[in-house]
């Protein structure tokens, strides 16, 4: 019993461990070569370690945790607010509907020159994109949760009076509440990946900027450390929005 | 019926008008000069650098935009079919098994947030600044949910169907081709139209990083040079690639999934 406890809880490492280790081999064989594009993982978990020291990491991190974030509020407000207006009236739905079908393909990337036209460097830019970027996931989730609502309810707010703000705050917004997670964690996911996205492409600040600069002054250690601190981070924030999300599916009286 | 046509057209129309009316708002701005023309060029600018770019205009055109939009569309076609058929063929190798599935299925779990374009520093690093390095990375990038996808709709395939497979003494190859494939079709198609979002975005970062000829580096430099006509000129085709391939795979779809409808 115990060992079968112990292999389910070694099975998911095993495969990862294959990895790094013929990672670790090859790194090792290419060096030895005189290859100084790549470094065994052993020598990135020691940069790790001096990176963490120093305080690099976690200056990066938080600068690219903290945009990202603001970016999603950003993004997440326009989109409920706008998502909650489309799902309410059918007739705005019908009205908006060609100017999203447009604007929204449009590539979050294509609007980095233009954020770094008009905004320059820094906080600014990534938020506009990261922005962008969550706001129609937001606006399109939001408004099909909003047109799956019990009619009943919407009947309920009509024939109580209540007025369009409070029907959104107290009979549409909780209505949708365990929706809107599904959103928002999908939200977390998009901004996370914008973020990285627009500092390895044009903004000199954060983790993606960390990573591109140990590339291009041949700090293939360093690199590796990022690039797996990156999956850390992304894979334990999104892993922490789907345990959120389950919470609150559970309080909301769905069952997840 | 006639009434519910005629309906419909007027909600065409007025969804038109608002789109006008954005554009309208568009043309103000710009030429009333509430918004610096440095940043937001006039709609008329932008679309003459458009005519200009793709030669539309007779003869004085240099036609680069033309150029620049089909290698982006190449790479992203390109690394978009790879990472379909590599994505297909690992997810079915995976999910078919259970046991396969438990070992490696974690690792994929964790893969899965990275964003594509983190890779492209590594690659660089492995493979340098070349064509086959930015395509590479968009394969990579655009793979996983088509693998992820695939692998759980084979993971989804109703037990009764695998029963019968047992039963019939299908091979393994019969099961993947005539229950797991057809099973996971939703879901793979699922995957594929997010892949290509996938793949359009990392062609795009990888022409700017890797300086390979494409709209994503024509706009960057247009930006650098403060030519804000090519570069409003260069987003809005790459809006019109997103919305036509977008718009082409929601077609296939509908045509490859029309058994499920009853």
């Amino acid at each position: 019993m115990t060992e079968r406890r112990l292999l389910r809880w070694l099975r998911p490492w095993v495969f990862p461990a294959l990895l790094v280790g013929a990672f670790e081999w090859y790194a090792r064989r290419a060096a030895a070569l005189g290859s100084d594009a790549l470094a065994p993982p052993s020598a990135a978990a020691r940069a790790f370690m001096g990176a963490a020291l120093d305080g690099s990491l976690w200056q990066a991190t938080g600068f690219t945790l903290g945009t990202a974030a603001l970016g999603l509020l950003l993004g997440a407000v326009l989109g409920i607010a706008l998502g909650l207006v489309l799902g309410l009236s059918r007739r705005a739905a019908q009205l908006g509907s060609l100017s999203i079908e447009v604007l929204r393909p449009v590539p979050s990337v294509a609007l980095i020159p233009l954020a770094m036209l008009s905004f320059g460097f820094g906080v600014r830019m990534e938020l506009a994109i990261v922005a962008f970027a969550t706001f129609w996931p937001l606006l399109v989730l939001v408004q099909s949760a909003v047109q799956q609502i019990e009619p009943r309810l919407l009947e309920v707010s009509r024939v109580l009076g209540l007025s369009a703000r409070e029907r959104a705050f107290k009979i549409v917004l909780p209505a949708i509440a365990a929706r809107l997670f599904v959103a928002l964690r999908l939200g977390v996911a998009v901004a996370l990946v914008v973020a990285v996205t627009v500092e390895i492409a044009a903004n000199p600040h954060g983790m993606g900027y960390a990573m591109m600069i140990a590339q291009q002054s041949f700090d293939p250690a360093l690199m590796l450390a990022w690039l797996g601190w990156i999956g850390v981070v992304g894979f334990a924030i999104n892993a922490g929005m789907v345990r959120l999300q389950r919470v609150v599916a559970r309080r909301m009286g769905v069952l997840p | 019926m006639n009434a519910n046509g005629r309906v419909g057209v007027m909600n065409r129309l007025g969804s038109l008008a608002v789109l006008c009316a954005l554009i309208a708002l568009w043309w103000m701005a710009s030429n009333a000069g509430w918004v610096s023309r440095v940043f937001l060029p006039t709609p008329q600018a932008t679309f003459a650098s458009l005519l200009e770019g793709l030669n539309l205009r007779g003869s004085n055109g240099n036609g680069e935009l033309l150029a620049f939009t089909q290698a982006t569309v190449g790479r992203m076609a390109q690394g978009w079919l790879l990472a379909s058929l590599f994505g297909v063929l690992l997810g079915a190798a995976i999910g078919v098994s259970p046991s396969v599935r438990a070992w490696v299925q974690p690792t994929l779990e964790f893969i899965r947030p990275l964003p594509a374009s983190a890779l492209l520093p590594l690659a660089i690093s492995i493979f340098g600044l070349n064509p086959g390095m930015v395509l590479f990375v968009v394969a990579f990038g655009a793979m996983w949910p088509v693998l992820l996808a695939t692998v759980h709709g084979f993971a989804a395939v109703e037990p009764r169907l695998s029963e019968v497979a047992r039963c019939l003494q299908m091979s393994r190859a019969a099961f993947v081709w005539k229950m797991g494939l057809p099973n996971a079709m939703p879901d793979i198609l699922a995957g594929m139209r997010l892949a290509l979002t996938i793949a359009l975005i990392v062609a795009v970062v990888g022409e700017m990083i890797a300086s390979q000829s494409g709209l994503g580096q024509a706009i960057l430099l247009a930006a650098r040079a403060f030519r804000a006509s090519d570069l409003f000129a260069g987003i809005v085709l790459l809006g019109l690639i997103g919305f036509a391939s977008n718009a082409l795979l929601a077609f296939a779809e509908k045509r490859l999934l029309r058994w499920q409808q009853p």
